[in-house]
């Protein structure tokens, strides 16, 4: 920021003569670089702290037991092989555990996006005699600590019989309030014209949150479909309370499964493993970082401005 | 409220029509909303309401009713030295998994805002374990913490010492979870920062410039107190995300060795689900809760003297 840093080369056919003509030119240029070359050096250093776990992950499920078990530590594998994720696979059953985080995920992730949708339009176009109160009851669960509903919400399934079910996995954590509060403010900030030239040609409230409202929030709406994504692919107290049969478990209580059941630690099984449950959320965060961060970090922007 | 441009002109005519629309409008109200707040009614409410009972009996799971106990189960847990403990880990966690991460991350942002090529690559890498599930960085870490084949030996032998048996040596578990928990954390803290920093007005940055301050003291004399509502946020968020931590200790340590790493969270779930104590977990909960609203409510009250808007 104090540094007149380099970060568009200028154009070679007016920066040439320039520095021919102008002395100073050269130097500063070099100045620049001298004085940020801490700067970048920290930058390297600050990624490599958080790669080089990810790189361990990666190259350590697909390295053989002997090139694992060696020291000093072998930083590139020599050969590939694929026999750590038939390994963890023959260990325990990933088919399943994938195909329960699949579907915990997509229903979760779905009912709740549909929840919050419907609920935002409400209170952002719908009258209600204290539509207020009940909009701030609904923020103020945000306040409560997931961590203590865990006891109580367990008993609350046991009573419904839902324990050990897919209804049991997901009906608790379907609720919004964050989604509901970030999609109400972005509907609220439409343009109020458009409601009012849709309700004039006799629209209904169905046919202008899905004609009008929708397609206007698609980035709003993409946000917390991928919070939420991510929140039901990762939950794992709440999977471990709530399932008790192995082939119930979702992938991660199903990595801690694999852990307990490998014999001694294998790491190469262990680690195949834990890319199964890494990789999908990866792929989500590389296609759609944008979406991601501004709703992870969107509450923050708000605070206090 | 919408409709009143429309209204004006019927509404003298047929105000019946009116209030039947309204009454319309509820029942839409009811029939959009109500499936929301009724799942949170029952799953996040209640819950602390059933919670703040359940800490006043004892149960089994199995037995026929909770028999009530009165205040036993808290006067047995605050006089016990376990639980002391059990509070002492927690406080020891929370202090410096937010205290590390919020230092950790004011620097970072601070060098992502100088905007050097090649930043917007470091800033998805380090926010990716935020993303990630918590199990699976806790088998990560306990890879890495193997004394004899893991990274951590990289480290140990550079510094000319033998890596520790991080996890199984009671001394270190609890400092191996805490550089997990802020490790995951600490690019949210950083990202979130960064976003401050971005938002700050300019003119006031150049202005303590042409002062004559000097890039420390701007930091602390200038940016750090126009960040405050950040930093106020981040305290509130990451403290209670700190005292909930519970994947990371499941994984690595389940709350061993020797307790050593037996936070609140840990305890609330090991009384339940492991011993079947319901009164003793609903009381810890209850604590939990109790704690958080105090620390909260003082927040907001240091706040309203300190933050500057």
């Amino acid at each position: 920021m104090t540094s007149p840093v380099i970060t568009r080369p200028a154009e070679p056919g007016e920066s040439r003569p320039d520095a021919a003509t102008d002395p100073r030119r050269q130097p500063r240029r070099a100045r620049g670089l001298r004085r940020s070359w801490w700067g970048y050096l920290l930058l390297l250093a600050v990624g490599l702290v958080f790669l080089i776990p990810l790189y361990m992950l990666l190259t350590t499920s697909f390295k053989t037991n002997g090139e694992i078990y060696t020291w000093p530590m072998k930083w590139l594998p020599s050969e590939l092989t694929f026999d750590n994720v038939r390994e963890a696979w023959r260990i325990a059953p990933f088919g399943d555990f994938l195909k329960n985080s699949l579907i915990v995920t997509v229903v979760g992730a779905t009912l709740k996006v549909l929840l919050a949708i419907f609920a935002a339009y409400a209170f952002a176009f719908l009258p209600f005699p204290g539509k207020k109160w009940l909009f701030v009851i609904m923020l103020g669960a945000l306040m409560v600590p997931g961590h203590v509903t865990l006891l109580v919400n367990y008993i609350t399934m046991g009573n419904m019989g839902l324990i050990n079910t897919y209804a049991g996995l997901i009906l608790p954590g379907v609720a919004s309030a964050f989604g509901t509060f970030l999609l109400r403010q972005h509907f609220m900030s439409l343009p109020g014209e458009v409601f009012e030239a849709a309700e004039v040609d006799g629209c209904g409230h169905l046919r202008r949150l899905l004609s009008f409202t929708l397609p206007m929030s698609i980035p709003a709406v993409a946000t917390v479909a991928l919070v939420a994504v991510i929140d039901e692919w990762n939950n794992f107290v709440w999977p471990l309370i709530i399932t008790n049969s192995v082939n119930m478990r979702t992938l991660p209580i199903g990595l801690m499964y694999l852990k307990s059941n490998d014999g001694l630690t294998n790491w190469g099984v262990l680690m195949s493993g834990t890319l199964i449950v890494v990789l999908p959320m990866l792929l989500v965060f590389l296609c759609a970082q944008r979406y991601i961060v501004s709703g992870l970090t969107g509450a923050a922007a708000g605070s206090g401005r | 409220m919408t409709s009143r441009g429309l209204d004006s002109a019927t509404r003298a005519s047929d105000r019946p029509a009116h209030r039947a629309r309204r009454r319309r409008g509820y029942a839409l109200f009811a029939l959009f909303a109500f499936p929301n707040l009724a799942l949170i009614a029952v799953f996040a409410y209640w819950p602390i309401l059933a919670n703040l009972y359940l800490s006043l009996t004892n149960w089994d799971f199995i037995s026929p009713r909770p028999l009530f106990v009165g205040l036993t189960n808290y006067s047995s847990m605050l006089a016990s030295p376990s639980f002391h403990k059990v509070l002492w880990v927690s406080a020891v966690w929370v202090v410096v998994v937010v205290g590390i991460s919020l230092l950790l991350g004011v620097l970072l942002a601070l060098l992502f805002s100088r905007r050097l090529p090649g930043t917007s690559v470091v800033t998805g890498i380090v926010f990716t374990p935020h993303v990630v599930s918590g199990a699976a960085i806790a088998v990560v870490w306990l890879f890495i913490f193997d004394p004899n084949y893991g990274l951590a030996r990289v480290v140990f032998e550079a510094l000319g010492a033998d890596s520790p048996n991080w996890t199984t040596d009671a001394d270190w578990a609890l400092p191996a979870l805490l550089i997990v928990s802020i490790w995951k954390g600490v690019g949210f803290v950083s990202i979130v920062y960064l976003a401050g920093i971005q938002g700050l007005p300019t003119d006031v940055l150049e202005a303590a410039k042409l002062d004559g301050a000097g890039p420390v003291q701007t930091f602390l004399r200038v940016m750090l107190p126009l960040l405050s509502p950040t930093t106020f946020f981040l305290v509130i968020t990451q403290t209670i995300g700190a005292f909930q931590a519970f994947d990371l200790i499941a994984v690595m340590t389940s709350g061993g060795p020797a307790s050593a790493t037996t936070t609140l969270s840990w305890f609330i779930y090991e009384q339940a689900f492991m011993r079947s104590n319901v009164g003793l977990s609903a009381a810890a909960g209850t604590v939990m809760f109790l704690l958080l609203m105090l620390i909260t409510a003082l927040q907001f009250r240091f706040v309203e003297k300190k933050v500057h808007y």
